[in-house]
């Protein structure tokens, strides 16, 4: 469903990613772990167009979007949930998820996915009217995730879902995208928190300094001795 | 107490009457300001209107979209040297009224677009301070341009710029209407009084609209904006854009109504006064606009009348009203920025960032967040 080839992005004269090769299938639950600053982030944003990589092509849905722009991937169901949330804090968290449907003009089929949304994340729905702002770290992330799902997304892909969260919030976190995946839609995760993040996909990926060093099944990887040692802290 | 103002807003045995109630007084404004204090003061009312469009149009860029814009002076000087221009012996050139306001909105778009243009990826001071150069290069031109093709005339300025007519109906001559006479100045006040409820019209759809709630999100993270399938780059081209020809409208307005412009009128100060009514009044809020633009309008005008008043206290001018002014506006902007930090009559939107109810341990993230932007 999605490929990158070749894939080089600098940031400001630092070459962040130095051409790496990865791929989601349709269905798929796939997982970039890696240090900080190894260029996960950097890697979801110029996947989700909002960096424009410096070489390399990205086919998805079997087209080349390579430098499209994010607004257009959106409306193609490509979406992007943000590192650190990026939820707009002064609006309320009704008009957060009307945002996510931005780019939708099917407004029937908008208000069964407000609902659905709000099922989904009860907390949400007691505080449709309070400002994002003032939710709580996990409350700001359950928005973050219900909004890109308003614009109804083929491939998602998240940015640090579990980024300063308490670890009870973590797990639910973790449950709310496997829950996700199951309903057919195709995940790229980018974590920290490697052996939840593992223990959820189908495959994953080793990203250290721009490069992608492993790539293998979820459970590979976890079995895998340089693993444990360098990631999940054995 | 503001539940009970969101309440009387929506009962319509209040908003009808209020209403009414508004228009009458808008409609008898200039005969009362005559009568009460003078033919300056409606003059003065005039420009209060005129005013009001072009700080709608910063409303737009500064207060929806939350680019910062100290240059937006430029966009009025635009509209009103294209009016001044072409409707003057400057060039012999005389065209219609009716014509050169739409022309000269869409000119200043375009200016308004090629200043957004090189600027998109500046955010914050940076922008700001190319906004700044901005302003300064158009002035700089204005009084340049006289050679060695004399095309603005300046630094004199143009002069006798034709007045604005309606078809026949010519605003520089009084007139009488169902017995009652009109002087000059009460024909502009209602033609401007006319053109500002459609820019408020103009200004209301437009924040309730899709367009409105994009420019929201950019101004409250851009980043989360593009992923929302926001062409951020058109969106705020558009703002840019829609801002200029507010101020361009207004321009034309003011060359005809004053019948004479020079660079004069367009200094940077011009910028940060109008950018003081929409920062003061409320961003974003166009009632909190309006009641901005009225208070830094009239207040300069009001404290003129230091002089007298020391003379009829202690029976002479003890200290220049002219120093006085400036003392006691700045005073005053100050007094505003304690007390009211987020404008005198803010925004839902921007109330809730100074009074978010809820857990006070959950407002921490927030002001964090605001630090960092």
């Amino acid at each position: 469903m999605l490929e990158a080839r070749g894939l080089k992005v600098s940031y400001g004269g630092i070459n962040a990613v130095k051409g790496i090769d990865l791929e989601v299938g349709r269905g798929e639950l796939v997982t970039l772990i890696g240090c900080n600053g190894a260029g996960k982030s950097t890697t979801l944003k110029a996947l989700a167009g909002l960096l424009r990589p410096a070489a390399g092509r990205i086919h998805y849905n079997g087209s080349d979007i390579t430098a499209r722009p994010a607004f257009e991937l959106v409306r193609r169901g490509l979406a992007l949930v943000p590192e650190g949330r990026g939820v707009f804090g002064r609006l309320t968290v009704e008009e957060n998820l009307a945002m996510g449907a931005y780019s939708r003009r099917d407004r029937a089929r908008v208000d069964a996915d407000f609902e659905r949304v709000y099922e989904r994340f009860p907390r949400l729905a007691e505080r449709r009217r309070q400002p994002a702002g003032t939710l709580s770290g996990g409350e700001q992330q359950m928005l973050a995730i219900g909004r890109a799902l308003m614009s109804r997304p083929q491939l998602l892909l998240l940015d640090e879902p579990s980024m300063g969260l308490a670890p009870l919030m973590v797990q639910k976190i973790f449950e709310t995208i496997r829950a996700i995946a199951q309903e057919g839609v195709t995940l790229l995760l980018v974590e920290q928190n490697a052996r939840l993040a593992l223990e959820a996909s189908h495959r994953g990926y080793v990203m250290d300094s721009g490069v992608i060093t492993l790539a293998d099944s979820a459970p590979r990887l976890l079995g895998n001795p340089q693993v444990r040692q360098a990631y999940l802290g054995e | 107490m503001t539940g009970d103002w969101e309440k009387l807003k929506r009962d319509p045995r209040f908003v009808w009457p209020a209403f009414i109630a508004l228009a009458l007084l808008l409609l008898a404004l200039p005969f009362v300001a005559d009568w009460a204090l003078g033919r300056a003061w409606v003059r003065i009312a005039a420009f209060v209107l005129l005013y009001v469009m072009l700080a709608l149009g910063l409303n737009i860029v500064v207060g929806y979209a939350g680019l910062l814009d100290l240059g937006y002076v430029a966009f009025f000087a635009v509209g009103a040297y294209f009016y001044a221009l072409l409707a003057s012996p400057h060039f012999g050139v005389h065209l219609p009224f009716w014509l050169l306001l739409p022309l000269g909105a869409a000119v200043a778009c375009v200016f308004g677009v090629l200043l957004g243009a090189p600027t998109l990826r500046l955010r914050g001071d940076y922008l700001a301070i190319v906004t700044l150069g901005f302003g300064e290069i158009i002035r700089i031109f204005l009084v340049n341009l006289n050679a060695p093709v004399n095309i603005t005339n300046g630094p004199q300025g143009v002069n006798l710029i034709d007045p604005i007519r309606l078809g026949d109906f010519s605003l520089a001559q009084a007139h009488a209407f169902l017995g009652i006479s009109f002087p000059t100045v009460y024909n502009y006040y209602y033609l401007f009084l006319a053109l500002t409820l459609f820019v408020i019209f103009v200004s209301m759809r437009l924040e309730h609209s899709r367009i409105g709630r994009a420019w929201v999100a950019i101004r409250e993270d851009e980043v989360a904006a593009a992923a929302m399938g926001i062409n951020t780059r058109n969106v705020k081209l558009l703002a840019f854009a829609m801002g200029a020809s507010f101020g361009g409208v207004s321009g034309g307005l003011f060359a005809g109504f004053q019948g004479f412009v020079s660079p004069e009128s367009f200094t940077i100060i011009e910028s940060i006064m109008i950018l003081c009514m929409v920062v003061l009044g409320g961003m974003g809020h166009i009632p909190g606009v309006i009641l901005g633009v009225v208070l830094l309008v009239i207040l300069p005008e009001a404290l003129r009348y230091l002089g007298p008043l020391q003379q009829w206290l202690i029976g002479r001018v003890l200290a220049d009203p002219a120093d006085l002014r400036l003392l006691v506006f700045g005073l005053a902007l100050i007094l505003v920025m304690l007390l009211r930090p987020s404008g005198m009559w803010p925004s839902q939107v921007r109330r809730r960032e100074l009074s978010a109810t809820g857990n006070p341990a959950r407002n921490g993230p927030t002001s964090v967040r605001d630090a960092g932007e």
